[in-house]
């Protein structure tokens, strides 16, 4: 029988204090009554002596310092794992919220995972085929990778991820054992609605996990939130052999909860007050990605984030690029442009493209192809800022076809359908239609072979 | 007779033990009953502060921690090479050997592989004085190396014992020293020496010598010498590892250590599979039998991180000793800054700029100032280059690290973001970026690539330049009105721009490219300005002189003429005398 707590000391938002603790371990998962009846979990997140602070998961609303009785629990956080989960629907630190009744499993890991050793990692080659151009043809998605989207408020972030996810996992490779954890932090109603309802109209239900912190649940919870899903992810990959893409929305809200309890626990703040231990927490979370040598499965990572005021310098996005394996930009101008989906491809990249395009993944000119596509599409940006200047008119003919180009490009490449779905082949016979655009000698990125083979000048 | 403390505080990774616990400043330290690796870092009367090297999740107040004596230090000899290590030198193989795919907490593994027997050659005889720094075995490390084990520096006496060639370990004995005041000194093969502390040398030698990385932007415009220090800095996407990588495969420097530091397990692992399959041109050999790697990745804790760019640059200096060019790849240094922060941030130091503390000056000139060009103990001649990447946040060079960076290094590639989203590789700016070992590499130039090398590389800039500030113009009228003097210097330039300065690293020619064709490319393209100059001052116009395809062709040379077919430059040339002639001809 473990001993219980009676009081607390401190409550300062969501930290309260407990003192006269024994035995209490640093990180350890401690059970709260309030009033012999509302229970909450807590951790511990700072030790002195017998004095321990303790971060309270589902808010610290009707406490007081005497209703509460602590229990510890003896261990870190877990989370009980099996492959029923698929298919159900769990709050923010994985309790089930769809009343279909408590996991049943003997399976538990602590959530905070382990570091994978690079050693054992293997390094990801395959390309999954999203059915966007822009995506496909120049930023291309690895299974394994992790490749957030960089957005803003109002862009349509979300129904790019479900493309992403209809197209990706309903593709050739259907067959394979493949599912979807998603992870929502902070986000509004509507948007995990939104995502619900397309899981079930692309008839994926089944095979989707949803752990979900909305807007006006305990702000807490939401540092949780990734961390059970990946958990789950990883479990489902590595033990079950499963290619599992997750979706985290909206990593700013998980970056904004660890600002709050920081500056509540009186932390000195780096930048814009976040805490210094911000890319490291970033990074324990998206460094979960991956494949295990001589393990079947694969974890695939899509983050969203919203960039406060558009502003990719802003820690949230910085800090996410140094960490991720390149970027999905959205460009608020191309949506105003009613262009879908408004991929800004030129600070998108995907670093672990080269090794997994080109001859026995893709064909054999996608590298040049893209290349010249994102170096003539630079071009487009200087000519438009030549015309705003002198006048469209004014332009050599040289730039008036480049201006023909880029809009060209924008409506024909990078825009396409929420439901059009295009192989490789047609993203990459589409980008030297629009190449044959320009003249054959500005086409200098391209091997001569290359573009002799397959270069034709529009008429 | 182990000090030991107790514990009562934790904060993430830092443990604070009660009272006066008689420990020493860097010493190491084992924390809990786990037995997690940890470092002294603040002594008061009242309290002892030890960073942990390891998770601290699960430790609790009133547990012990033991003194192990010695400084945080690294275990040094051969098995160091062609080997993969965290940040406090433990073997990741092994690890994963032991532990799986993850790496737990707690895992006690040897440094070196303490069992293998190396095929020693003894180089010393009973008798024989000895100072630190003493050759006193060689060991075929890999097939590219010798390591030569030598005596620990500050040790002096005479040899009272030696063994004979044949195959030992490095726990064996293999020699005995009777010091000056009489006492007798077991040596192995392995020596340890704490990373914190230079490993010290008789002097330093100017820079006289660069390291050739086969980048043209690198080795022409912006050298860096052997012993010399550099910075890459880039946003994100930009290519700074992509720069390390290719100068950790190409340079010919005879050992690279490469430090991950706070970066992407996924780019370890390629780092890996690479060095291990490619083969170094010079040798013949696997580039990984030169290469030792240090992974601490982002999500691995953040102390371990902080040690990390230490123990690399001990493992460098020990190879130095040797008498080897080591390069170290760190990569990358801001991660490294970020782990003081947040160390300090748990501290609760007084923050300075942008929460960095204070010392972070100090922390970065000491780690630079470790590079150099020195006369070891042992009488050979051995360096250490630095070459380290720096992540700023915003892709703003103006901020601290940055900054504190620029002030101890000597040169600068500073990567930039336009160039990167134009693909133009590598993206390192001809404007932003200097090199202040030019003037001490000039007479290296001169003797062993050509006497016109440094004049070429400055007209290269010169046109650069000249470039830059047509731009200017070019952006508010456009470039049809400017003279045709000027028009070609635009042209002379993008000549420049895409033959010259982008190269391709997945090009099988293109990836390195040796001295002496970066200078004939030089030469063409200078030819080809100086002919195309002659007839616009004749009146031709641009429009005229572009009809040929002579500027295409001059671009394509990079992928036309392959690194050992230096002859056909001659080729290039008549090729430019006609269309010269041709022009003169068809348009008098």
């Amino acid at each position: 029988m473990s001993i219980e707590y009676l009081g607390l000391s401190e409550i300062n938002g969501p930290l309260i204090v407990l003192e006269g603790v024994q035995d209490a371990a640093f990180e350890e998962i401690v059970e709260i009554t309030v009033e012999g009846k509302e229970k909450k979990l807590g951790r511990i997140v700072e030790i002195y002596d017998d004095k321990a602070v303790i971060q309270v998961f589902e808010g610290t609303e009707n406490m007081s310092l005497k209703n509460t009785h602590t229990k510890l629990t003896g261990h870190p956080m877990e989370i009980a794992l099996s492959t029923s989960m698929l298919g159900r629907t769990f709050n923010g630190i994985g309790q089930p919220i769809d009343r279909l009744g408590p996991v049943v499993s003997d399976v538990k890991r602590n959530i905070n995972g382990l570091p994978l050793n690079p050693v054992t990692r293997e390094y990801p080659r395959n390309y999954i085929n999203t059915g966007i151009s822009a995506i496909d043809g120049l930023t291309t998605l690895i299974r394994g990778q992790k490749l957030p989207i960089f957005s803003g408020n109002g862009l349509p972030h979300d129904q790019l991820a479900a493309q992403i996810v209809k197209q990706a996992s309903l593709g050739e490779n259907s067959d394979e054992e493949f599912a979807i954890v998603f992870a929502a932090m902070g986000v509004k109603y509507d948007v995990a609605e939104f995502f619900r309802r397309t899981f079930e109209e692309s008839g994926v239900s089944e095979h989707v996990a949803m752990f979900l912190n909305l807007a006006n649940d305990p702000v807490v919870e939401r540092l949780i939130t990734p961390k059970v899903a990946l958990t789950l992810a990883e479990y489902l990959a590595f033990d079950k052999g499963m290619h599992i893409l997750v979706i985290l929305t909206d990593m700013t809200s998980f970056a904004e909860a660890m600002r709050e309890v920081s500056s509540s626990k009186g932390e000195i703040p780096s930048r814009k007050g976040f805490p210094g231990y911000l890319y490291s927490e970033l990074a324990t979370i998206y460094e979960r990605a991956g494949i295990v040598k001589g393990v079947n499965g694969s974890v695939t990572q899509i983050p969203i984030l919203t960039m406060p005021n558009d502003d990719i310098t802003h820690p949230i996005p910085d800090l996410t690029g140094y960490i991720t394996e390149g970027q999905i930009v959205l460009d608020r101008v191309m949506h105003g442009q009613a262009i879908y989906p408004p991929i800004n491809v030129l600070p998108s990249l995907s670093r672990l493209m080269k090794d997994g395009i080109g001859e026995g993944y893709t064909r054999a000119d996608h590298q040049d192809v893209a290349n010249q596509l994102f170096s003539s599409y630079a071009k487009v940006g200087q000519a438009r800022a030549l015309a705003s200047v002198i006048g469209e008119d004014e332009l050599s003919p040289i730039d008036k076809k480049y201006l023909k180009f880029g809009i060209a490009f924008e409506k024909e490449y990078v825009g396409q359908g929420p439901n059009e779905n295009r192989t490789i082949e047609q993203t990459l016979d589409l980008g030297w239609k629009l190449l044959g655009l320009l003249p054959k000698e500005e086409l200098d990125r391209i091997d001569t072979k290359i573009l002799d083979k397959y270069y034709v000048a529009a008429e | 007779m182990t000090k030991t403390g107790i514990i009562y505080g934790i904060n993430g990774p830092v443990v604070y033990l009660r009272g006066n616990t008689g420990f020493k400043m860097s010493e190491m330290v084992y924390v809990g009953k786990e037995k997690l690796v940890g470092e002294v870092i603040n002594l008061t009367k009242d309290t002892t502060t030890i960073q942990v090297f390891e998770e601290t999740t699960g430790i609790k107040p009133g547990e012990e921690v033991t003194a192990t004596g010695d400084a945080i230090s690294v275990t040094l000899g051969p098995g160091i090479l062609n080997n993969i290590f965290d940040g406090i030198e433990r073997p990741l193989g092994e690890i994963a050997k032991e532990g799986g795919a993850y790496i737990n907490r707690g895992v006690s593994v040897d440094s070196l592989d303490t069992t293998k027997l190396w095929d020693v050659h003894i180089t010393v005889s009973v008798g024989q004085e000895v100072n630190g720094g003493t050759i006193i075995a060689e060991v075929p490390e890999t097939t590219a190396i010798t390591h030569k084990s030598m005596v620990p520096p500050n040790v002096s006496g005479h040899i009272l014992s030696v063994v004979t060639d044949g195959q030992y370990t490095i726990t064996d004995t293999i020699a005995v020293v009777q010091l000056e005041d009489g006492t007798e000194l077991n040596l192995s093969l392995a020596q340890k020496w704490p990373i914190r502390i230079p490993r010290p040398t008789l002097k330093r030698y100017p820079a006289a010598k660069p390291l050739v990385t086969g980048q043209r932007i690198l080795d022409t415009l912006f050298p860096i010498a052997k012993g010399g220090t550099a910075a890459i800095p880039g946003g994100f996407g930009t290519g700074k590892t992509m720069t390390q990588h290719q100068i950790a495969k190409w340079s010919d420097a005879d050992i690279i250590i490469y430090i991950g530091c706070g970066e992407r397990g996924n780019e370890m692992t390629q780092v890996l599979e690479d060095f291990s399959e490619l083969v170094d041109p010079k040798s013949g050999n696997p580039l990984m039998d030169r290469t030792t790697l240090i992974a601490n990745t982002s999500n691995m804790p953040v102390a371990a991180r902080e040690a990390s760019i230490y123990t690399g640059i001990t493992l460098a200096e020990y190879y130095r000793d040797m008498g080897y060019d080591v390069a170290i790849m760190a990569d990358s240094t801001s991660r490294w800054a970020e782990a003081l922060r947040e160390l300090s941030g748990r501290l609760e130091e007084m923050p300075a700029e942008e929460g960095f503390p204070a010392y972070l000056a100090s922390r970065l000139s000491a780690f630079y100032e470790r590079a150099g060009m020195m006369e070891n103990l042992n009488g050979t001649e051995g360096s250490v280059s630095i070459i380290g990447a720096v992540s700023p946040q915003g892709g703003d060079f103006s901020e601290p690290v940055t900054q504190n960076t620029k002030r101890f290094v000597r040169c600068f590639w500073g990567l930039d973001k336009s160039l990167a989203y134009a693909r133009h590789f590598p993206a390192i700016h001809w404007l932003t970026s200097y090199s202040e070992y030019l003037g001490d590499l000039a007479p290296w130039y001169k003797d062993n690539v050509s006497t016109n090398f440094v004049d070429y590389r400055n007209q290269l800039l010169a046109l650069l330049n000249q470039e830059s500030s047509l731009m200017e113009i070019v952006k508010l009228i456009g470039s049809d009105v400017l003279p045709d003097e000027q028009k070609l210097v635009l042209e002379i330039a993008k000549v420049i721009r895409l033959g010259f300065l982008q190269q391709n690293a997945f090009h099988a020619e293109d990836t390195c490219v040796p001295m002496e064709k970066q200078c004939k490319m030089m030469e063409v393209i200078l030819y080809l300005y100086s002919k195309s100059k002659a007839l616009v001052t004749m009146g031709m116009p641009m429009s005229i002189l572009k009809e040929n395809n002579i500027f295409e062709r001059v671009i394509a040379i990079k992928y036309d003429v392959a690194n050992h077919e230096l002859e056909k430059f001659d080729q290039y040339k008549k090729d430019i005398d006609n269309f010269y002639n041709k022009v003169l001809e068809t348009n008098a």
